[in-house]
């Protein structure tokens, strides 16, 4: 268990700054995840921790040890590649066993631990398969175990879900979870999926170009955006951002219900609604269309829970509040979140 | 093009042309190949294998069956014998030089440098040369009296005065000597392999995917167990191809013999294709050079089913 330190780091590829002067610092045992989009610079800020990558400036320290300059080996660290990067010409038994041959471990050891870490992610059963003869989800559980079995101080995993399946993923997510809080290792997730990140995070680091645009727990990073991007890319569908002035009003489609059922709180606002296009999706319904006058008509979308059975068609304009609680303002130029309302 | 059938569907009408008849247009796309195999290849060997029971000659090659005596003579002669061990030995020791050398310099093109492209081209150069003609500039390169190598040496101090390291004299007779011109031979059959073999280590080295050694580095590898258990491991059946393909070409190969030294002194650089050679057109005896080129044939069907297994398995990889 170790605790992982990021010092003003930033790296630079040619003129491409992938990562700008960060600075982070996880908690002992913690699991952070690293979200953001593609060539947000989260990939790179996980390699630069494995050692895979140096920084450009800056300190990365794994257990108040300064591991900057530090090959991967040195680091005590485990990665999950978003490929596995499974040995394909060794045997699953042997891809396990790797880091602790390089690391001198003895035969009779070995075995004890290939066959330890094999029991915890069910895999006993085909430790002498080729990676190439195993399935998806099966890859990635020998994935883990190699990463697992040398017993790491840090465990890093980059998009380690993204090649499986829809429903496997839902189930290796509450698995890997369950793993992480058995052993309590400290953990770096890279993902792009703001679902992953919400359901396994202690905490989220959201990132967009390089920068750390709020570190927060899921909660948080929901209920309370730093600024227009974590409030547009965290949530699907992303929160509505209404506003011409120089503060811009903005809240989840979750809060803009029909007038009837916003209720309570220091009261609503409420807006004329005009549907232009619903989606039936089973446990909700997805309301999209325009609020305000014709001249300055603003693009919302409101989520109705499935128990609003409210007859609900397209073309027409409905009566749709939220609650002044529910409401987040930003500062247009900024597009950081304040507490200044627009007058 | 419809017309109304009986029960009032329409059928819709096209005229078929030979291209929309895939098993014909198939065969006759074939058809050049297989020709070509038959004409070439076929005819040419079940003639050999005739020729090779046959007491023919140049000068009288009327087909008279002798059985096997050709094969038997061959055997007893002692410079076939001569050069069935160095086609083994040119073929081998080039062909396995040739894989340690191509994998370096395939190992420092996967890195990015300055002047890159230009190393590159000139790797490549001598794979464009005709045989015949890159071999001729090393017949100059290693002239007995006027070889920029002896001058080299001799510059450098290491020939030409008494007590220097590679002798007194004033040349080292490159391709006078049988220790020297088998050395030679080996030199030129590198020269020549080398841009095939590193071009297919490239190919075997960058079809490494990046995170495996990444991964290799992050469980523990030090830089000589990724070379040794990832790279290897990784890259040896498309070695092995390699290596194949070396030997194939040097088994089969008149033009480098025959240009420096035309098997001599002394039948000491002899190969069976050359020795096929001198035999059989040189010296006329049509049967005798049709048997000792015949002894390459079950060598090379090995290679060949071993190249082709070789391929198949790359492929389930």
């Amino acid at each position: 268990m170790a605790r992982v330190q990021i010092k003003n780091v930033s790296k630079s590829f040619g003129v491409v700054r992938a990562v700008d002067q960060l600075d982070l610092e996880t908690g002992e045992g913690e699991f952070l995840v690293l979200l953001g989009p593609s060539g947000c610079g989260k990939t790179t800020l996980l390699r630069m921790i494995a050692g895979i990558e140096e920084p450009t400036v800056g300190d990365i320290l794994i257990d108040g040890k300064v591991v900057t300059n530090l090959p991967p080996r040195m680091r005590n660290i485990a990665m999950v590649f978003q490929s596995y990067a499974l040995y394909p010409h060794m045997s699953v038994y042997r891809n396990i066993a790797f880091p602790l041959r390089t690391r001198g471990v003895d035969k009779k050891a070995i075995k004890e631990k290939v066959n330890w870490a094999a029991g915890m992610f069910g895999i006993e059963h085909f430790l002498n398969r080729k990676p190439r003869e195993l399935s998806g989800g099966e890859r990635q559980r020998v994935a883990l175990a190699r990463a697992m079995v040398r017993e790491p101080s840090v465990f890093l995993l980059d998009e380690p879900l993204s090649n499986l399946d829809a429903l496997l993923r839902a189930s290796a997510r509450e698995e890997l979870r369950q793993f992480q809080k058995r052993v309590g290792v400290t953990t770096i997730y890279v993902t792009h999926d703001q679902v992953e990140a919400m359901g396994l995070g202690d905490r989220i680091v959201v990132m967009n170009k390089g920068l750390i645009r709020q570190v927060g727990t899921p909660e948080a990073i929901y209920q309370w955006p730093a600024d227009t991007f974590v409030a547009t890319f965290v949530g699907s569908p992303p929160m509505n951002i209404l506003g011409e002035g120089a503060i811009l009003t903005g809240f989840r489609p979750e809060t803009f219900l029909p007038a009837d059922f916003v209720k309570g709180g220091d009261g609503a606002v409420t807006y004329p609604f005009e549907v232009t296009w619903l989606e039936y999706l089973g446990a909700e319904r997805l309301l999209y269309g325009n609020v305000g006058e014709k001249s300055h008509a603003r693009h919302v979308v409101s989520r109705l829970p499935g128990n609003v059975s409210l007859p609900i068609s397209a073309g027409e304009t409905y009566h749709f509040a939220v609650l002044r609680s529910d409401i987040r303002f930003f500062d247009r130029e900024s597009g950081l979140r304040t507490n200044r309302s627009p007058s | 093009m419809s017309r109304m059938r009986e029960g009032g569907d329409r059928v819709l009408e096209v005229k078929s042309g030979i291209r929309d008849r895939a098993g014909l247009l198939a065969k006759l796309m074939i058809a050049p190949a297989i020709l070509y195999v038959v004409a070439m290849i076929g005819i040419p060997f079940i003639m050999a294998v005739m020729y090779s029971l046959s007491d023919a000659t140049t000068g009288e090659p009327n087909y008279r069956f002798v059985g096997l005596r050709n094969f038997g003579a061959a055997l007893a002669d002692p410079v076939f014998r001569l050069s069935l061990k160095n086609t083994f030995f040119f073929a081998l020791v080039s062909q396995t030089l040739v894989i340690i050398l191509s994998r370096v310099i395939a190992t420092a093109l996967m890195k990015e440098f300055r002047g890159k492209w230009l190393a590159r081209f000139l790797i490549m150069l001598p794979w464009t040369a005709p045989i015949s003609l890159g071999t001729i500039g090393w017949l100059w390169m290693l002239d007995s009296i006027f070889s920029p190598f002896d001058w080299t040496f001799r510059r450098l101090g290491l020939l030409g005065t008494p007590g220097a390291l590679l002798g007194p004299m004033q040349n080292l007779y490159w391709l006078g000597q049988p220790g020297l011109a088998m050395a030679s031979v080996v030199i030129v059959h590198i020269w020549r392999l080398l841009p095939l073999a590193t071009v297919i280590q490239l190919a075997g080295l960058s079809s490494i995917p990046k995170d495996l050694l990444e991964a290799a580095e992050v469980d523990g590898a030090k830089p000589w167990r990724k070379t040794l258990e990832i790279t290897i491991p990784l890259t040896v059946p498309i070695i092995s191809i390699a290596f194949l393909f070396g030997l194939v070409f040097t088994f089969t190969d008149v033009t480098v013999v025959y240009v420096l030294t035309r098997g001599g002194p002394i039948h000491s650089t002899q190969v069976l294709s050359t020795w096929t050679f001198f035999k059989g057109i040189e010296g006329g005896d049509l049967a005798q050079g049709a048997a000792i080129s015949l002894f390459l044939f079950p060598v090379l069907a090995g290679v060949a089913i071993l190249m082709l297994r070789m391929a198949r398995k790359r492929e389930v990889v």
